[in-house]
Formats: C-alpha cells, structure tokens, sequence
C-alpha cells in the first residue's frame, strides 16, 4: 500500500497528465456519442422500422472485444491507426448504443395523448421536439449518457494499447513489467473515476426528473451542448497533437521495448534540437508496424527474425547478415529504413527452472526433450502462432508435452515458471526476469529459432526530412550488448528503476 | 344564419378498416353558439373534434372554418386559431401551471410582459389566483383545478373557436357542477364558439346553446336542450332514460 502512494508521489505529474488523457478521452467521446446518438435515437423513434435495425447493429458493435476493435480499425484510413483519434472512434461506436437505445425508449414512452395535445395546440414539429417530447424524454436519455460514460471510462483503459494515453498506460505497464502496484496505480484511479462518473450524472438525473427544474431545461441544454462541445473541441487539439518538428517514437509493450523507446527518444532529445513524442507501450508488433506504415510513429524498435516472418512473412532463415539485408530491402520497398543493429540478438529462449537445469544436467533443448513428457509447457500468444515459433520447435527436438500447451501472457509466463505452475517457457533472450528468478536458458543447439537482432526501423521520409535523427539513431549501433540489455531489463523489472533514469544512466557511459 | 364559424358539408370519415365513424354528416355552428354533442362511447364524437382544428382529414366533404375548407388552412395557424381542451391530460407535466397557459402566446411569441399579463388574467377568470398558481405544477393540482387550467390554456391566445372533448368527464359530480357553471359565466363574458362533445346527456343540457345527438355517424336530433328533451325518437329517449340522477343546475 505505501509502495502505491509512493509510486503516485514521484509520478505525480504523469499521473495528473494521464488522468487528464483518460477524462478527456470519455468526455468527448460521449459528447460527441450524444451529439450523434440524440438525433440518430429521435430520428429511429419516429421510424419503427428503421429502429429495430439501428438496434440490432448498435448491439453487435458493443459485443465486439475493444481490442479487437482497436485491431479492426488499424488499417482503417483516418478514424484508423494509433493514438487519441482511434480510441475517440472506437469509445463514440461504444456510446452509441446506450444513448441510442434509451433516447428511443424515451421518446416512446412519451403519452401519446400529451403529444396530441402539443400538435393540436399549434405546435410545428421543430417546437414539440423542443419543448415537449425532448424534455419528457430527458431523464431517459441521461440515464444512457451515463451508462456510456460509465462503460467509456472501462475501456478507455484499453486504449493504451494503441497509445491513446490514459490510466491504461499504468494497466499495460504494470502487466509488462508484472508488478502490481503500477497495475493498481492505473485501475484504482480508473475504478474511481467511474464511480465518480456514475455519481455526478446521477444526480444530474435525479435533479432533472425531479421535473421542478425543467423550467430552466432551454439553458441548461445550451450550457450542456456548449460545455460538450468545448470538451469535444480541446480533445481534438489533443487528438491532433502531433505537431509540427516532433519525432514520434514508439516500442512494443514489453519491458526491453520501453527501455529501447527511451534510449532512442533521449538519444534524439540529445543529439538533436528536434523534440520528440513517445508513443511507447503500443500493442504488439503488428499494431507498431501498421503505425510505422501508416506515419503514427517515426521510429521503433524492431528484430529481424520477428520482421522477417511476422510482417513479411517470408519464411524463417537462420543465417543473420543475410535475413538482416532481406529484412532491410523488404522494409525499403514500403518507405522505411532499417538502420544497422544494436548489438544483440534477442532471440527466443527456452527457458527452465534453474534447480530442475541443476539436478537434471540439462544444457540444451535436445537434453530436455528427451522426457519432454515430464514438461507442462507454457507460452505467449505470439509464441504459439508464429511461424518460428511452437509448432516448428516441437517438429525440430520432437517435443512431446504432456498437454497442449498453457497460453498466457508472456510477462506472466516468467512468474509462472518461477512459481511452479509450468515447467517450460519461450522467453526472451535478454530479459531481466532470467536472472532475478533464476532461470536458466536451455541452448538451441539445433539452431531452431532465426536471429533477432534488434535494429532502429524509421521512415525513410523523417530520415530525409532530419539527417541529425539517423546520425543520432546510428550513434546507438553495435553499442548495446545483450549483457547490457539484459541489466537495464534486471534495472526496470527486477529492481523497478525508472525507465527514463536507466535510459539516462546508460547514455551516460558513452 | 349569418356564415357559421364551423361547417361540416356531406362529411364521410373511416379509419382504415374500420366502419365509418361519419357518413354524409353535415352540421352548422353559429359564431358565438354553444353546441353539446352527445353520443355514446365510440359514437365519433373525437373523430369530429380532430377534423376542425385539421389533426384529421374527411375522405369526402369538406370540413369549413370561418369560411375556408380546413385542407386550405395552414394546420398550425388554424390550429392556433382554435383552442382545445382535452379530457384529464393535456397539460403538460414538466411544466408549470404558468408555463402551460402561457405556451400558446409563447409560441405566437407575444411580448413577455403581455404574456405574463394573459396568464395572470385567465387564471383569475377561472378561478385560480395567479399568486398561488402560476408557479405550482400539474401533479400537484386536484382534478378540478387541471381541468380549469386546461381551459385557460386553450383560450390563452384569445382563439375564436374553442372544443372540448368530454371536459369534465372525470370529475365528482359536485366539482363538475360548479365547473359547469363557471363555464357559462366565462363563456357569457368571452363569447367563443364552443362545440362541448360529451357522452353525458346531463352535462349536455347544463352547458349547450343547442344540443346535437350523435348515432352511427349521424346526428338523429339537433335542437334547444328542451326540444330535445322533449324527443319522441325511441333512440333519443334511451340517452335520455339512462340519464343519471344527478342534480339539475338550470
């Protein structure tokens, strides 16, 4: 528990920022889904037959996962990609439904025989809307406003994933470096935040059907449409923040990524005048690369096994100077440079307990598979699907594991193996965990899995437009060894420096 | 007769699917008369109501305004033009008393301050005093008090014309009589054109100039509240004879 307010004592200032991203985020995105929804619900009660159809695909919309959502719209032209704009579209398509459905459940409810008597009074239609139907309808209407606030603040937290910022920064930090007070310091704000979302449109709801205030219904719906639509307008700006002379600089979401994302992003700030905006922590491999393609981010981290048969899908090479040259010709093609590489090999490594490697003698994957029965296996969701990955590993040393392998998320998978609950895991080379929970890394003496030397891939275009950016970005080549990837990975997860500060620190010894 | 304010001409009306509800029905409303229509429940007495103020359309005939067929009238001018006062609802519940009376000049978008002025003034005629009306809201009135503040709703905007539809079907005798004769004090001082359609023989004779009878879309009988007392028609006198006992206020 003090470790937590610590935590949010020296990261004040990010946690107000990210507080900030996270409300304005579920602020525009429901304002705009009211502004969309209000109409789109009136519109669909006055047309039976079109509201059940409008419906029907507002509820098929909320069933889809937001991540896979998030993955749906990557490719997508404008609403698409990484950052605020995205995770705005995604949270408007999530509003929609609660606030459409209960404006048609408003509007419906309204006695026929009060709107007979606005018409019969003389009422055009624009004035019974106004000042009758609207009204009576309100405390409906804001009953699905605050369900899809409520919901917005929920997955908002998964828009980290694609870089939009907010309290899921700290959800997905956390779960990558599997510590528990960043993950707590993410979601205890964010569980707070909506119930105090909950609370405030509640009371809104209950002042209104009160109905004593509906005098002043015009003015408060001006001053509620106008307040909407500055939210809506200032998180736009934000959305479009990228301005210009910023390099954006990205990374993956696991540990080694952010460190990288930090050295790169410092060695810019360093060597250049130019500033630079981190969009670290982005989902995985796929979403950096549609990120890369799409102009999202300037420059991120790449390894050329993972570049070579995950986004070229060409297949797998174990020779590294030429899957390295392939890689970089394939990148050319698309717009992007791969700069020489950092000096390690992050290659998969099949990692064991240290104690069973110790009383069994186990150096290789070839002694281990000899009673691979014994081994309850347990891998990341990339491990079992990629073409380097489970299934030609279990061709190459004829493994046979007693069940299908346990899937899990990859940073997990190092705790799970330390406490027992696996015996084998797929891990990264580098990573810090294998020395501060004693694992021992089992040699891939068949030479299975392809190299993946980390290189700098960026936009050929920002290396033109910046010469000082490749001069600094090909300062970093050859200097980072796997040793000193695998101490600033002991550093951050191990020791829960900050990322910034490693960064800083290693820079330092050049 | 000098030219009626309200004129039915060989009227036919059906719902879709539905037996007529008029048939050839013709019928002449004097300015300034006060016509009661009775007829049983289903009898068309509404229908008849929502083809002068245009919520409805004849299938055939024309239905005639202060001289222009309804199809010729703008629907919201004509509308604003003829004050309605329905059974029970109608007023509205976000509103207050004052909102209420005054959203017809609102929506004419009268000066404030003569707004304010009409709905002080008709709430004093029907007998709600302003200063602890205007600001109370619907639910909080009793049923006779709505009704009252319905009719000064349908003639804030000083309409000509003013329907009633079952207007104090609702209420306990004692409170309908005393709204009956309010009735005919207000009315004796504003000189509307009222058609009043009621299922109640009774409240027919306590507030018609003349009183018309209502039967499959037809009117049987359309005379002075005595004539018609007097009827000799067989289906007359079965109105007539399921009369309640209440008490006579003439």
């Amino acid at each position: 528990m003090s470790r937590l307010f610590s935590f949010w004592l020296t990261h004040r200032a990010e946690l107000a920022t990210l507080v900030a991203q996270h409300v304005v985020l579920v602020a525009a995105s429901t304002a705009i889904a009211v502004l969309v929804g209000v109409p789109l619900g009136v519109f669909a009660s006055k047309r039976p037959r079109l509201a059940a159809p409008a419906m029907a695909i507002a509820g098929i919309v909320q069933t889809i996962p937001s991540l896979a959502m998030f993955g749906f719209l990557l490719p997508a032209p404008f609403v698409g990609g990484v950052g605020a704009r995205a995770a705005l579209v995604v949270l408007i398509l999530y509003g929609l439904l609660p606030i459409v459905r209960t404006t048609i459940a408003g509007m419906r409810g309204i006695d026929p025989a009060i709107r007979e008597a606005g018409v019969a009074m003389g009422m055009t239609p624009r004035e019974l809307l106004r000042l009758v139907e609207l009204p009576l309808a309100l405390p409906s209407i804001l009953a699905g406003v605050r369900v899809a606030a409520v919901v917005g603040v929920g997955s908002a937290t998964i828009a980290a994933a694609i870089g939009a910022g907010g309290l899921g920064e700290y959800i997905y930090r956390g779960l990558s470096m599997v510590d528990t007070t960043v993950i707590l310091a993410g979601a205890i704000p964010a569980a707070a935040l909506a119930v105090l979302v909950d609370t405030a449109l509640l009371g809104v709801e209950r002042q209104l059907s009160a109905r004593r205030r509906t005098r002043r219904f015009g003015r408060l719906f001006a001053a509620t449409a106008a307040s909407l639509a500055a939210v809506a307008l200032l998180s736009s700006a934000v959305a479009a923040r990228r301005g210009g002379g910023a390099v954006v600089v990205g990374s993956k979401n696991f540990t080694e990524q952010l460190v990288l994302g930090e050295l790169l992003a410092q060695t810019i700030e360093r060597q250049t005048r130019l500033t630079v905006d981190r969009r670290l922590n982005l989902g995985g491999t796929l979403i950096c690369d549609r990120a890369l393609l799409g102009g999202d981010i300037d420059v991120y981290v790449e390894y050329t096994g993972t570049a070579l048969t995950a986004i070229f899908h060409q297949p797998v090479s174990t020779d590294a100077a030429s899957v390295f040259d392939t890689v970089r010709s394939l990148y050319a093609r698309s717009g992007r440079t791969l700069l020489p590489p950092l000096g390690f090999n992050n290659t998969f490594a099949i990692l064991v307990r240290g104690a069973d490697a110790r009383a069994r003698r186990l150096r290789t994957i070839e002694e281990a598979a000899r009673d691979s029965t014994r081994w309850r296996a347990g891998f990341g969701y990339e491990f079992v699907e990629r073409p380097d990955g489970f299934a030609g590993l279990v061709k190459t040393y004829g493994l046979r594991f007693p069940g299908p392998p346990r899937v899990m998320d990859l940073t997990l998978s190092y705790r799970a193996l330390a406490s027992g609950q696996v015996d084998i895991i797929a891990g990264d080379a580098t990573a810090g965990l294998i020395k501060g929970l004693d694992l021992v890394q089992l040699e891939d003496n068949r030479h299975y899995f392809p190299p993946y030397d980390a290189a700098a891939v960026a936009r050929a275009e920002t290396l033109l437009r910046y010469p000082d950016v490749r001069a600094a970005l090909e300062r970093l080549s050859g200097r980072i060894s796997a040793a000193d990837m695998r101490a600033m990975n002991y550093a951050a997860d191990v020791e829960h420096r900050d990322l910034a500060a490693i960064a800083r620190d290693f820079l330092a010894t050049f | 007769m000098p030219d009626p304010a309200i004129e039915f001409r060989d009227v036919s009306f059906a719902r879709p699917g539905r037996p007529r509800v008029l048939d050839n029905f013709s019928l002449a409303v004097g300015s300034g008369d006060v016509l009661a229509l009775v007829g049983r429940s289903g009898a068309g007495k509404s229908t008849l109501l929502k083809l002068i103020n245009r919520l409805l359309e004849p299938d055939a005939g024309a239905v005639v305004v202060e001289g222009r067929d309804t199809r010729m009238w703008e629907p919201i001018r004509l509308r604003r033009r003829v004050g309605y006062v329905l059974q029970e609802v109608g007023l509205f519940p976000h509103m207050s008393i004052g909102g209420n009376v005054a959203l017809v000049p609102q929506l004419e978008r009268w000066p404030a301050e003569r707004t304010a002025a009409r709905v002080h003034e008709l709430l004093e005629l029907v007998g709600l005093p302003p200063d602890q009306f205007a600001a109370r809201w619907p639910d909080e009135l009793s049923g006779g008090q709505r009704q009252r503040v319905g009719v000064a709703r349908a003639l804030a905007a000083d309409p000509p014309i003013l329907l009633m539809d079952e207007p104090f079907g609702a209420l306990d005798p004692l409170t309908r009589a005393e709204l009956h004769r309010e009735f005919r004090r207000i009315q004796a001082r504003v000189r509307k054109t009222v058609i009043i359609v009621t299922h109640d023989m009774g409240e027919a004779f306590a507030l018609g100039d003349r009183v018309g009878v209502l039967e499959d879309g037809r009117l049987i009988a359309l005379d002075t509240p005595s004539a018609v007392a007097a009827s000799a028609d067989g289906r007359v006198r079965q109105l007539l004879d399921a009369l309640p006992a209440m008490p006579r206020v003439s």
